[in-house]
């Protein structure tokens, strides 16, 4: 068997049917395939546009705190001792993860297309935060579809909503969890066409959503890799990042992705093993199907019907991923490893305790990653950790699994 | 080439009345009954049967539609047995068509090739799928007319003018009609826009144009019926099972008797319809 010829560069996706390789594509109903053509040209024009350019960048600085830092984890380091640790501060930003990037590129699409409200799905509640906070300063009514199962396990995100004006939709089907609540955006999507912006969180769904939401992540990648020249006065050997959809991992991977040197690796959840279904590591224990507007990897089982998954964390737990991940991944330019619960839960401790910063439970898979390689890398190299976001989320969840009331 | 949607459509407009298309989910509460609750359609009225393939996720499908599924999938329902109950009702029946709809995933696990092959053999006369647009046509729509099986299209009110001959380019057996933007199962639109957009689509296609979403009783199909060619009922009929199911999904009376006696009520509305027209 040949394996197909590297690409010149892997930066080129998606083409012009959305697709990366056999992945990607327009899998919707006729209804909102007017709505998805609209939305790629106007895409398409606002991206050349220096005055949205200019309105973005505006906000980012001013009201989301970008830059955000690139943080030497020397604790970490000392503790590990091998490569030097980094953190990409992305838990630093304005509703304390990266899921604002792409919220504030949105809502300002959404403006200059003349729409009247917002919709969003959320899994772990950072999305739904960062659609209701961009929903809330620019004056848009906000309903965010939520499983219900993750209402409860995030209850305090659910609360920030609530106090920033959204309304939140718990959704009982399947597993209650970021899956069926897609299914119910879609669901208001397919019957609110005239008036409302679906603002996907991930870098999923139909084109050109997971290109549009790449590109407002990559500021990730492109802070994180200017940093580290100027930090280190190199590119760092391995970066690393936890991947549900996957748009924090494919923001921060993007701009290295032709730095042939650079070591790209994305961390799945493995929650209580890949043997069994109690999982969500798709790429790693899952096929190519048809979900959500685009292929890609999926948890399925043999009649191609979806498998709900798990995992600790709320923000992972969707059994596929976004497209450009898994083109990435039978490409060979990424490498995708799974992290067990318990391994995540340990890192979310361990960072907090050697490093006075609390990480969210999805980069909490990515540290645990780094945990396991950095002892045997060498001290001179260097390794970057996208710090996703902030745990304080996600203390309810790990205070029960560590069997402790608060 | 002709297929059986081709002549039952042809024989229905000579006859000078609209078709009455049933939808009933493929396993639906378990594959014996849905089989009966198949097998009885035609003699309750039924001109064509969509048989649905019932998928974990049905984004565009309301709540009993997607409880339907979720009834049958339980009862260990897949797209093969879903085949294999067509089959059945084809040994029976030679000539009223059957359409499967649903969504594409479960037919690209079974791999398309296959697909066609097996639906060919079952007896399966058109596909509705409801994820494939047209700028998908390479995956399943194409493979189906060369196969000599009619890849029905959908359009809505969102297909305007300038989109319709792209989704009708490749469409053959009739056009499905999605009378609102929204989901199956929810309230009818206002009846003059629908009678208006079959005005318009017929303008851009010689086809028989069906419509459906939202269509319930026999005076509903009366009224859509007018204009249209045929009138799809799917929440209503699904509604109409799980209304004899207990909490516990047993039977409290005969499913198949439930669905023969709304769909006696709704072929007598499509056989009214030109008569009212005409008056």
């Amino acid at each position: 068997m040949n394996k197909p010829a590297m690409p010149n560069s892997f930066r080129t996706g998606p083409d012009e049917q959305g697709m990366f390789g056999i992945f990607g594509g327009r899998f919707v109903a006729e209804t909102l395939m007017p709505l998805i053509l609209d939305l790629e040209e106007q895409w398409n024009k606002a991206k050349n546009d220096p005055e949205f350019k200019a309105e973005l960048q505006n906000l980012s600085t001013h009201y989301a705190g970008r830059p955000s830092k690139l943080y030497f984890a020397e604790g970490l380091t000392k503790h590990l001792g091998g490569a030097k640790v980094y953190f990409k501060r992305e838990d630093l930003n304005h509703t304390g993860s990266h899921k604002i990037n792409n919220c504030l590129g949105q809502i300002l699409l959404a403006k200059r297309m003349g729409k009247k409200r917002i919709i969003a799905e959320t899994g772990a509640g950072q999305h739904g935060v960062a659609s209701a906070t961009v929903a809330a300063r620019f004056g848009y009514p906000c309903v965010v579809y939520m499983g219900a199962t993750d209402v409860a396990r995030q209850s305090p995100n659910v609360f920030r909503m609530k106090l920033l004006g959204a309304e939140v939709r718990p959704v009982t089907a399947g597993h209650g969890t970021l899956k069926d609540a897609m299914n119910e955006a879609l669901r208001d999507w397919v019957t609110n066409v005239e008036d409302t912006y679906y603002l996907i969180g991930t870098a999923a769904g139909p084109h050109p959503y997971p290109e549009l939401v790449r590109d407002f992540q990559s500021v990730i990648g492109t802070e994180a890799r200017a940093q580290m020249l100027e930090q280190e006065g190199r590119l760092p050997d391995v970066i690393i990042a936890a991947v549900g959809g996957g748009s924090n991992a494919i923001g921060l991977f993007h701009p290295f992705l032709d730095d042939k040197d650079v070591r790209i690796i994305g961390i799945e959840a493995g929650g209580r093993g890949l043997d069994g279904i109690e999982h969500c590591a798709s790429m790693n224990a899952g096929k190519p199907g048809v979900l959500h507007g685009n292929r890609t990897y999926l948890l399925q089982n043999a009649d191609g019907q979806i498998l709900d998954g798990h995992s600790i964390s709320a923000g992972l737990d969707y059994p596929g991923v976004g497209p450009e991940h898994s083109w990435l991944r039978d490409s060979g330019r990424v490498q995708y490893e799974p992290i067990l619960d318990d391994e995540a839960l340990e890192a979310f401790q361990f960072t907090t305790r050697v490093e006075g910063i609390i990480p969210a439970l999805e980069s909490a898979h990515a540290i645990a990653h780094a945990m396991k390689i950095v002892p045997k890398m060498d001290k001179d190299q260097l390794v970057i950790v996208n710090l996703s976001g902030r745990g304080d989320k996600d203390v309810h969840t790990v205070a029960n699994m560590l069997g402790m009331e608060i | 080439m002709t297929t059986r949607i081709d002549r039952r459509m042809a024989k229905l407009k000579a006859e000078g009345r609209p078709a009455l298309v049933t939808y009933i989910m493929g396993g639906d509460p378990d594959y014996d009954t849905a089989l009966a609750i198949m097998k009885g359609l035609p003699a309750a009225g039924s001109d064509v049967i969509e048989l649905g393939m019932p998928f974990s996720d049905p984004m565009a499908d309301g709540p009993a539609i997607q409880a339907a599924g979720l009834r049958a999938l339980k009862g260990g329902q897949t797209l093969a047995k879903t085949l294999k109950m067509a089959a059945e009702f084809r040994a029976g029946d030679n000539d009223t068509p059957i359409v499967l709809m649903g969504y594409y995933n479960p037919i690209y696990i079974y791999g398309v090739d296959r697909f066609l092959t097996d639906a060919k053999a079952s007896g399966i006369d058109g596909l509705i799928v409801v994820d494939l647009p047209p700028e998908m046509d390479e995956e399943l729509c194409i493979p189906a007319l060369k196969a000599g099986v009619n890849f029905i299209r959908l359009a809505t009110p969102t297909t305007d003018d300038k989109r319709l001959p792209k989704v009708l380019e490749n469409t053959s057996g009739f056009v499905y009609y999605v009378s609102m933007t929204g989901i199956t199962g929810s309230a009818l639109a206002d009846t003059a826009k629908v009678s208006a957009a079959v005005t318009r689509i017929k303008g851009h296609t010689a086809l028989p144009v069906c419509v459906g979403f939202g269509v319930k009783t026999a005076e509903q199909a009366r009224v859509i019926g007018a204009s249209a060619d045929g009138v799809v009922v799917g929440t209503a009929i699904v509604n109409a099972i799980a209304s004899v199911l207990g909490p516990k999904g047993e039977k409290t009376a005969d499913p198949a008797e439930a669905v023969a006696t709304l769909v006696s009520g709704l072929a007598q509305g499509v056989r009214a319809a030109r008569l009212a027209a005409a008056e």
